[in-house]
């Protein structure tokens, strides 16, 4: 069965930009990306449109459908009225490049700021060995596919662009989390601690723990209560809790 | 968390958040057409209904607390000498006869900061009374944010103390629903509809305790080698499929706990008599 819907996409770059309208066929088995592409190849050639695999795997086509971030590879047109306009817009965190394309060099920056896996010393690569419960943990968080929805929803940077040198993100604190949770992560032999850096220069105290991030991911990874939350309290271990703090001084707590 | 609020249209001439320079230009603060406000609006509801109940009642609820052989999860522990007398219970006069006020509130202040520093509830109070966000995608009104890194919302981090103050807590009233096998005149052996509503109360006060995110990181998550430790492993996974359901028990547990007083109440109050089992 086909309709016609119409759709609302955003056009426009950083020195302005509008909602346009488009009246569009939609075909059973659509996906919103689907529609936008037959947008492009039917009335608006030149819309920009980032997108790769229309598999939810690539993490390319974030948008925001009716005001929700989504991907547009993975949002059924049945699960929208088809009554009712599908409006478009690029992700309002980032800086617009083009239409539905945005700058997310944000995170890439972020990337760059989180100190990567420290190999622990005498272990050659390939001499890895590890125990699946101990990477149960860490494996979740490697379902990430950088689509950055979380780093778009989260209100943080989302409603505050000043809070951006100072806050990575969802997604990058829980690569922290990652890494402080890895089991031959050796970050700490070296003299790096990733639990009070967590909090001390990538922001983790901005977090207000409400969630938006695990509402968003496509990948359905418990961001808040596996990373974010459980970070959280890696950091009140180190400098809210005397406790912990007396019994890593006399020897009784190790990881 | 936020020190300036200004209304929606100031935020949109200030070119602040969604409308900071560079963004896509788009005048509305959202696009969402679902009714992103109803669960922030539930929630508050929610939460103010137990507020004003539970305030009424530790204020002016002490002749009432106690209608044997059940007390009230309100009055219990009751460390005050004006307490009622209850056989067997936690009636303790630490505080001696000098507090006047209702011991409620002596008590009260720990499952409170509990609650008020539990992950859940923080999420639930800062969308539905501070609108930070109100919803995900949905502008906030404030001008400034600063969320967890200052006073006094850096104080959130000091949940795992109220935590291990919950579970000496949860043990009392577990005694009391114990006690509530007794007839009113203290004799073992009985049951009522009182003693089933104060054991489901503190079944559900426990699974929220275990359920919550200290506890979880306590038992275990804080461990980096599960497999050097298969006994916590295996306590952190259970208490992990407890904390995947943390936001229920939380309000599940808030109703019983408000139920579970409502009835001693109702009892207390002579509305009318406890259906005996046994």
């Amino acid at each position: 069965m086909s309709y016609e819907a119409t759709f609302r996409v955003w056009r426009g770059d950083a020195e302005g930009g509008e909602l346009t309208d488009f009246q569009v066929e939609v075909n059973d088995g659509e996906v919103v990306l689907d529609v936008v592409h037959r947008i492009q190849a039917t009335q608006a050639p030149d819309l920009a449109v980032r997108w790769n695999c229309k598999a939810g795997k690539c993490g390319s086509c974030s948008a925001e459908i009716n005001g929700r971030p989504r991907l547009m590879c993975m949002t059924r047109m049945s699960t929208l009225p088809p009554d009712e306009t599908v409006t478009i817009t690029p992700m309002r965190t980032f800086p617009v490049l083009r239409d539905l394309v945005t700058d997310v060099g944000f995170n890439y920056q972020k990337a760059r700021e989180i100190p990567s896996f420290i190999p622990p010393q005498g272990v050659k690569p390939g001499e890895y060995r590890m125990q699946q419960e101990d990477v149960n943990r860490s494996q979740e968080f490697r379902k990430c596919i950088e689509c950055f929805l979380c780093q778009n929803t989260c209100h943080v940077v989302r409603d505050h662009e000043e809070n951006k040198p100072a806050f990575a993100g969802p997604r990058f604190l829980m690569r922290v989390a990652e890494l402080d949770m890895h089991p031959l992560d050796a970050a700490a032999d070296s003299g790096l601690d990733r639990k009070a850096t967590a909090q001390e220069e990538h922001g983790l105290g901005y977090c207000n723990i409400t969630k938006c991030c695990t509402e968003v991911c496509p990948e359905g990874i418990k961001i808040t209560d596996n990373a974010l939350i459980p970070l959280k309290e890696r950091a009140v271990d180190r400098k809210y809790d005397p406790l912990v703090w007396l019994g890593s001084k006399i020897g009784l707590r190790r990881g | 968390m936020t020190t300036e609020t200004r209304p929606p249209e100031a935020a949109d001439s200030t070119g602040r958040g969604v409308h900071s320079p560079g963004r896509a230009a788009i005048a509305q603060r959202h696009l969402r057409l679902d009714r992103w406000w109803l669960p922030q609006v539930m929630t508050a509801a929610g939460l103010l209904l137990f507020i004003g109940y539970s305030t009424w009642r530790a204020f002016f609820g002490l002749h009432t607390s106690y209608a044997a052989p059940y007390v009230s999860p309100f009055y219990s522990p009751c460390l005050a000498a004006n307490c009622p007398k209850m056989d067997g219970g936690a009636d303790w006069a630490l505080f001696g006869g000098w507090w006047s006020l209702s011991p409620a509130l002596i008590v009260l202040i720990f499952p409170l900061g509990f609650r008020l520093t539990c992950y859940y509830y923080r999420k639930a109070y800062y969308r539905s009374f501070w609108s930070s966000p109100p919803a995900c995608a949905v502008a906030e009104p404030h001008a400034k944010y600063s969320g967890e890194t200052r006073f006094p919302l850096i104080l959130q981090n000091i949940h795992r103390y109220f935590f291990y103050v919950a579970i000496p807590v949860a043990g009392i009233l577990t005694w009391d629903a114990i006690l509530g096998f007794r007839d009113p005149q203290g004799h073992w052996g009985h049951m009522g509809l009182g003693t089933l509503v104060l054991l489901v109360n503190v079944s559900l006060i426990w699974a929220y305790t275990a359920s919550c995110h200290s506890c979880r990181h306590i038992v275990g998550g804080r461990l980096r080698h599960f497999s050097k430790h298969p006994v916590r492993y295996r306590m952190w996974t259970w208490v992990s499929k407890l904390n995947a359901r943390h936001m229920q028990l939380a309000w599940a547990s808030l109703f019983s706990v408000g139920l579970a007083d409502l009835y001693v109440y109702l009892l207390a109050s002579g509305a009318f008599s406890d259906p005996r089992f046994f």
